[in-house]
């Protein structure tokens, strides 16, 4: 270097300060990654990201209340709902001026289905009571306090007006709540009867047979892998096909092929009768309960259990075993001491893996889980699809998706999520 | 097999004892099939045991008493049992005669280091069997339903017919139902199996379009929030489907309503644009990581090069790059194609009955009208699993000699 240089900076072909220059190219490189990038990231987000947020949204989204009965709403907000008494003529008549407009726009029924989440017969309440007070003049007809609670008797229940004025906020905690097994009501938060806590217990099981899930393809899947990665490359392979071919297959038809295997009349069912080992009429139970969900799952699973086991073990030198046994080591002192810990990533990697697609699983529980062996995504079809709760549907999920979200970001610190290998 | 360890013939007193237990197992199952155990565990173990004392000790002659063993065996099995015990037989026959010499000729120490102990002999045979069974597990659903699927009854399990091995408990009907050419197959099954081949193609395009475009912005050196991007381009596969399923739900109806009321457009054609769309957002982590990790092994001095020599862009990544990471892309698209085809939650949500996919339909095949026609179908598809599995290989090996690897 000159003397110059240190004073001058140094200058680039097109004239420009060097470090000027470089900055502008990285910059220039950085946008060009960014433009190849951005048309997939925007529609990801699109199409994916945003759903689910407004999905989670959804869970604590409770509008409906205060938009179909904005006048009862700022009404009852003077009334205590602890006090035991009935609320005054003011919010009867500003609820049936509500009422006659929703009963117009056909929106009383879902306010009424609504408000059944939190407390049943509030949806026939609300249905019957429109048929009536649709043909009432809101300016004229009053004072509408004993007429309403002629044409019902549920309108003279401080509960009723108590559970209006609960859920009447823009948010609610209530889905969450009911998620958790409990419920709102005008005296905080309390636990739900216990005829209607099952959820808590459904969170549990699926919980607990994703671990023991997880478990059996930890099991099953160390021998295989250990054989896969220690004999010669031709055998290895061949014997690879046996767990590919499962991994590739339909999980549409592997479940069905367990249904036919595991059915009363099934192929188990049948060979054991054939062989004697168990009577015509004492067949096993082994579908439509937790049994057949676990076999059924396993199987599905344990691919995604030797594969990362399987990619670890090849990387372990087959010389520290022999090195170990050399110096004294009995065979399992040298397992358990030397092979095991070098083997552990593979384990953790795809137990993380088993577990996270275990945990979320729809289609096998389905068919081969009967009522016992279902998970909770079974619950949150049911909701979507059947019991049309979608606050509490949205509850569950967000409840599941948090528990997935954790489990991946452990998954990403311990193994990254650039070393996923598929195939 | 390499033969590590000369052999030698092992002593009688250790031989016939062992061969008497695998007879005790064979004979168990055969006993509790004819209503007892006790008498088929010693009956098989002593029947054994002579037979081996005579071939080893009289006969001395190895090929003719495999032949004597395995035709003895299937006719003993014919006899009792007819077809299907010819062939139980025979494998029965093939079986021991195996075991008594490889055990008498101490064939099986042949392959193994010679300091092994007995133990240790052992424990190797044991954890072979261990793991054949563990192999057996895995595959044995899958080729169970392709003798099913050609049941001539309408039930999913072996009848007394099949296990004969009479022509006559076989039949292809139940592939005529999915063809839709019986009397009684109303096509549901051959227009849901159109519906899939119409959308999965669709997804997989958008999502190689999009995923191999951003793969290359990813592998490049600079990429600011590297990893918060490829996080959220990885999330639909960690996810839970039902939880997509749910989101994609409420979003895709509303904009399907938007679509329909303002834009105008075809009902039908809204309900493919969503299964679709929602179908290639699946596939694209598969496409990001296959094509990210080809992309890894790529020499980036070859666009240089190629720079260089006046090629502009475009041509540059069509001539030079796509060529060098076409089985990467090739073997994502794969992933991305089979995601959709096999998807059923999101595509139930979401779509409506004129979009039914084949796995919507087997899903209510089996959960509704349980239908027998599912083992035809299962049975095409673990076909097509085959034809794939063996494609995305071939992909591998030529990817192998392309970056100037040996394939093993």
């Amino acid at each position: 270097m000159t003397d110059s240089s240190a004073h001058q900076p140094m200058i680039a072909a097109d004239g420009l300060p060097l470090k000027k220059s470089l900055a502008r190219s990285l910059r220039r490189e950085k946008t060009r990654a960014l433009l190849l990038i951005a048309p997939l990231l925007v529609f990801v987000l699109l199409t994916f990201i945003f759903p689910i947020g407004s999905m989670l949204f959804r869970s604590v989204e409770n509008e409906i209340v205060s938009n179909i009965l904005p006048r009862t709403v700022v009404e009852l907000e003077n009334w205590d709902a602890t006090s035991g008494e009935l609320p005054d003529e003011a919010v009867f008549a500003a609820f049936v001026a509500d009422f006659v407009v929703a009963v117009e726009e056909k929106n009383h029924t879902r306010l009424g289905s609504r408000l059944n989440y939190e407390s049943s017969g509030m949806s026939s309440l609300f249905r019957k009571s429109g048929r009536k007070v649709a043909k009432w003049n809101p300016e004229t007809d009053g004072p509408f306090k004993e007429k309403l609670i002629k044409t019902d008797k549920g309108w003279g229940d401080p509960e009723t007006w108590a559970i209006i004025k609960t859920h009447s906020g823009k948010y609610t905690n209530g889905y969450f709540l009911n998620a958790v097994d409990m419920q709102r009501t005008q005296n905080g938060i309390e636990a739900q009867p216990e005829s209607k806590q099952i959820l808590i217990k459904l969170f549990l099981r699926t919980v607990k047979m994703s671990l023991i899930i997880t478990a059996s393809c930890i099991l099953l899947g160390y021998p295989v892998a250990w054989i896969l990665a220690n004999l010669p490359s031709r055998s290895a392979n061949l014997l690879m096909i046996l767990v590919l071919l499962p991994f590739w297959t339909s999980l549409l038809v592997r479940t069905s092929a367990w249904k036919v295997m595991l059915q009363n009349q099934g192929v188990i069912n049948d060979t054991l009768v054939w062989l004697g080992l168990v009577s015509n009429d004492a067949r096993l139970e082994i579908i439509n309960n937790q049994f057949g969900t676990i076999v059924a799952m396993t199987h599905i699973l344990l691919p995604f259990m030797i594969l990362p086991m399987y990619s670890v073990m090849q990387t372990i030198p087959p010389t520290y075993l022999r090195a170990a046994k050399s110096l004294g080591a009995t065979n399992w002192i040298a397992f358990w001491r030397v092979y095991f810990p070098q083997s552990i990533p593979g384990i953790g990697a795809g137990s993380i893996l088993v577990f996270i697609l275990a945990i979320g699983y729809y289609i096998t529980p389905e068919i081969v889980g009967g009522t016992e062996g279902v998970f909770i995504s079974n619950r949150i079809a049911y909701h979507i699809s059947s019991s049309l709760n979608w606050g509490l549907a949205a509850a569950l999920g967000a409840i599941l998706l948090v528990v997935v979200l954790v489990l991946y970001w452990a998954y990403d610190k311990i193994v990254g999520i650039d070393n996923v290998k598929l195939g | 097999m390499s033969l590590v360890t000369p052999i030698s013939r092992k002593p009688l007193s250790f031989v016939i004892p062992t061969v008497g237990g695998l007879g005790a197992l064979i004979g168990l199952f055969i006993g509790t099939s004819f209503g007892s155990g006790l008498v088929g565990v010693v009956g098989g173990a002593v029947a054994l045991m002579l037979l081996a004392l005579i071939y080893i000790t009289v006969l001395r002659n190895e090929k003719m008493a495999r032949w004597i063993n395995r035709l003895g065996m299937a006719a003993l099995g014919f006899l009792y049992g007819g077809a299907s015990g010819l062939v139980l037989g025979l494998f029965a026959g093939q079986i021991t005669i195996w075991f008594i010499y490889w055990l008498y000729e101490g064939r099986y120490r042949q392959s193994l280091l010679p300091y092994l102990t007995s133990g240790q002999v052992l424990w190797h045979y044991t954890f072979r069997v261990i793991c054949g069974a563990i192999f057996i597990f895995l595959i044995t659903p899958i080729l169970v339903v392709m003798p099913l699927s050609f049941n001539a009854q309408d039930f999913f399990t072996f009848t007394p017919e099949m296990l004969r091995l009479d022509p006559d408990g076989y039949s292809l009907k139940h592939y005529m139902d999915f063809l839709g050419l019986r009397e009684d197959s109303n096509g549901e099954w051959l227009r849901s199996f159109s519906n899939s081949l119409l959308i999965a193609p669709i997804a997989t395009i958008l999502s190689v379009t999009l995923g191999t475009l951003a793969a290359i912005g990813l592998s490049q050196s600079h990429v600011p929030a590297k990893r918060a991007i490829m996080a959220i381009l990885i999330s639909p596969m960690i996810v839970p489907l039902i939880i997509s399923a749910t989101g994609m739900f409420f979003f895709y109806s509303s904009m399907g309503n938007w679509m329909e009321d303002t834009l105008g457009l075809n009902k039908n054609f809204v309900g493919y644009v969503k299964v679709v769309l929602a179908h290639a957002v699946l596939g694209i982590p598969f496409v990001i990581i296959t094509v990210t990790a080809t992309l890894v092994g790529f020499d980036r001095s070859l666009t240089r090069a190629a720079a260089n020599m006046g090629a502009d862009p475009v041509t540059t990544f069509f001539r030079v790059q796509m060529p060098l990471i076409l089985p990467g892309v090739i073997s994502g698209g794969l992933f991305a194609f089979i995601t959709s085809f096999d998807e059923v939650v999101v595509v139930m949500f979401i779509g409506s009955a004129s979009q039914k996919t084949l796995p919507w339909q087997m899903f209510l095949g089996l959960r509704e009208q349980i239908s027998p026609t599912i083992l035809a179908v299962a049975t095409i598809l673990v076909a097509l699993s085959i034809a794939l599995l063996v494609t995305l290989e071939m992909l591998r090996r030529r990817s192998e000699r392309l970056r100037g690897m040996s394939p093993s």
